[in-house]
C-alpha cells in the first residue's frame, strides 16, 4: 500500500518532458517534489503563474507570492505572471497538457466530485470546475476508500459533480487504473497489494486482463 | 488628469448601504487593505460583496463580515472562512442557458454566465501614477484587472503613487481610463495565510 508520498511519486512518472502542468491542492502538490531529473517541465498556478518554483528558504517568504492554496512560493528561471482571465484563458484553450487534483469520488465513466457534501459547510469549487471542463488529461490523486471503507471509485457519483466524463487516470493507495469506456481498467498494483483487494476496494465496474503488475517506485 | 485622492477614507466616502461592490484579490494576496480598513471603520451595511474569496475570520473581508456589514458574498471559494453560514457559494448550472459550440470538430455543451455588474470596484497594485495606471506584482495581479474594468467607480489603493510619466507605458498591466480614484494606501500588513518554507542544507 502507498502513502501519499508514494501516490505522489508515482503520479510524477506520467509527466512528460515539456509539459505544462497544472498541479490541484494536497496530494497533487507532492508531486513537484518528484520530477525526474533533468526533465524540463513549467508548473501553472491558476492564480496567475507559469514556472513556480518550491517553497522558499525560510525568510524568504514573500507575501506577493503565493500558489492557488495560498502557500508561499518561489518561482524559477523563465516564469510568467498574468491576471486570472488569462490564467483560464490558457486553461480553458487546452494550453495545459496535464492537470493532476484531488477527488472526493470517481466514475468509472470518468466523472469527477470534489467539491461539494451536502449538508456540510459549501467552500466553493475554485478554480476545479474550469480545469476539469477543459483539461486535455487529468490524473486524479485520491484514497481508493474513505474514512468509513467505502469505495470512492463508483459505477456513479453520489456527490454533486464537479466535471462529467473528463478523468483519464487515477492513481490509488492501492492501484493505478485507467479509464475507459468499459469502466475501471486496473494497470498496476502497489507494492504489497493483491487484485484481490483492489476488487473489494472497487465499487465500479473493473476490467482485470492478465497479470497486474505490481507498481515500480524509486 | 489628476486622480490622486488623499486617503481611503475620501477613496470610500460614496459608498452607501445596499451597494455593490467587487474586490480585488486571490486569498489575502493583492486584497485592498485600505480600502476594507476604512469600510469596516466607516460601518456601511448590507453590502453584496463580489470577490474570488472571503478573507479570513481576522483579516480582509473577513473583517467586513465579522461586523455584518455582508449580506451577500460571491465568491469562487470561501473555505478559509469559518464565518461563512453553509449554503453560501454557487449553484452552478441550475437555471442558466446552455449552449453548444464547435471544440476541435466536437459539439461541446457551454454554460452561458452574467457579467457582474458593481457599484464600485476596489484594487489594490503595486505601483500606480496620478492618471490611474496601474501596475501589479507576482501573484498579487489575479483578479485585480478585471475587477478594475468591472467597476462603474474604481478606487485603486497603491503601495507606491508615482507622477505620470514616471511609468514606462510598456509596463503597465491596467490603463488608467478604468481607474477614478488613486491614492498611496498605508501600513500595509500583507499578510500570509499559509507559510510554507523548505530547510537550508
Amino acid at each position: 500500500m502507498l502513502d501519499k508520498v508514494g501516490i505522489a511519486k508515482r503520479i510524477a512518472k506520467e509527466i512528460k518532458n515539456g509539459y505544462y502542468v497544472n498541479l490541484g491542492i494536497g496530494i497533487p502538490t507532492l508531486v513537484a517534489n518528484y520530477i525526474p531529473e533533468g526533465m524540463s517541465i513549467v508548473l501553472q498556478s491558476e492564480n496567475g503563474l507559469l514556472g513556480m518554483g518550491p517553497f522558499p528558504f525560510e525568510g524568504e517568504e514573500n507575501p506577493d507570492l503565493i500558489n492557488a492554496g495560498k502557500q508561499t512560493i518561489t518561482i524559477v528561471p523563465g516564469s510568467a505572471f498574468f491576471d486570472s482571465a488569462m490564467s483560464f484563458g490558457m486553461i480553458r484553450s487546452r494550453k495545459v497538457d496535464l492537470t493532476i487534483l484531488g477527488a472526493m469520488e470517481v466514475s468509472d465513466t470518468g466523472d469527477i466530485a470534489n467539491w461539494k457534501i451536502p449538508g456540510k459547510m459549501v467552500k466553493g469549487m475554485g478554480g476545479a470546475m474550469d480545469l476539469v471542463a477543459s483539461a486535455k488529461n487529468i490524473i486524479v490523486a485520491m484514497q481508493h476508500v474513505n474514512k468509513a471503507g467505502e469505495s470512492k471509485l463508483l459505477s456513479k457519483c453520489e456527490l454533486p459533480l464537479t466535471g462529467v466524463g473528463c478523468v483519464k487516470k487515477i492513481v490509488t493507495e492501492l492501484a493505478v487504473l485507467d479509464i475507459t469506456p468499459q469502466g475501471f481498467r486496473l494497470l498496476e498494483r502497489a507494492p504489497g497489494v493483491s487484485v484481490e483487494e483492489i476488487k473489494n476496494a472497487t465499487q465500479g465496474r473493473l476490467i482485470i486482463e492478465g497479470d497486474i503488475p505490481e507498481m515500480v517506485i524509486d | 488628469m489628476n486622480k490622486t485622492i488623499a486617503n481611503a477614507e475620501e477613496a470610500i466616502k460614496g459608498i452607501q448601504d445596499n451597494m455593490t461592490l467587487m474586490l480585488g484579490g486571490f486569498g489575502l494576496c493583492g486584497i485592498p487593505e485600505n480600502c476594507i480598513a476604512a469600510l469596516v471603520k466607516k460601518g456601511v451595511k448590507g453590502l453584496t460583496c463580489i470577490a474570488n474569496n472571503a478573507g479570513v475570520d481576522d483579516f480582509g473581508i473577513g473583517l467586513m463580515l465579522h461586523k455584518h456589514q455582508v449580506k451577500k458574498m460571491i465568491s469562487s471559494y470561501v473555505g478559509e472562512n469559518a464565518e461563512l453560514p453553509a449554503g453560501v457559494g454557487t449553484e452552478v448550472a441550475i437555471g442558466k442557458e446552455v449552449r453548444k459550440f464547435m471544440v476541435d470538430g466536437v459539439e461541446k455543451e457551454f454554460l452561458m454566465e452574467y457579467a457582474f455588474d458593481a457599484d464600485f470596484a476596489l484594487v489594490k497594485a503595486w505601483k500606480g501614477d496620478t492618471q490611474g495606471n496601474l501596475i501589479f506584482r507576482g501573484t498579487a495581479r489575479n483578479f485585480n484587472p478585471m475587477m478594475a474594468m468591472a467597476g462603474k467607480t474604481t478606487i485603486a489603493e497603491v503601495e507606491e503613487l508615482v507622477p505620470a510619466g514616471e511609468l514606462d507605458p510598456d509596463h503597465i498591466h491596467v490603463p488608467g481610463i478604468y481607474v477614478h480614484h488613486i491614492f498611496q494606501g498605508v501600513n500595509y500588513e500583507k499578510r500570509i495565510e499559509q507559510r510554507t518554507v523548505r530547510k537550508r542544507n
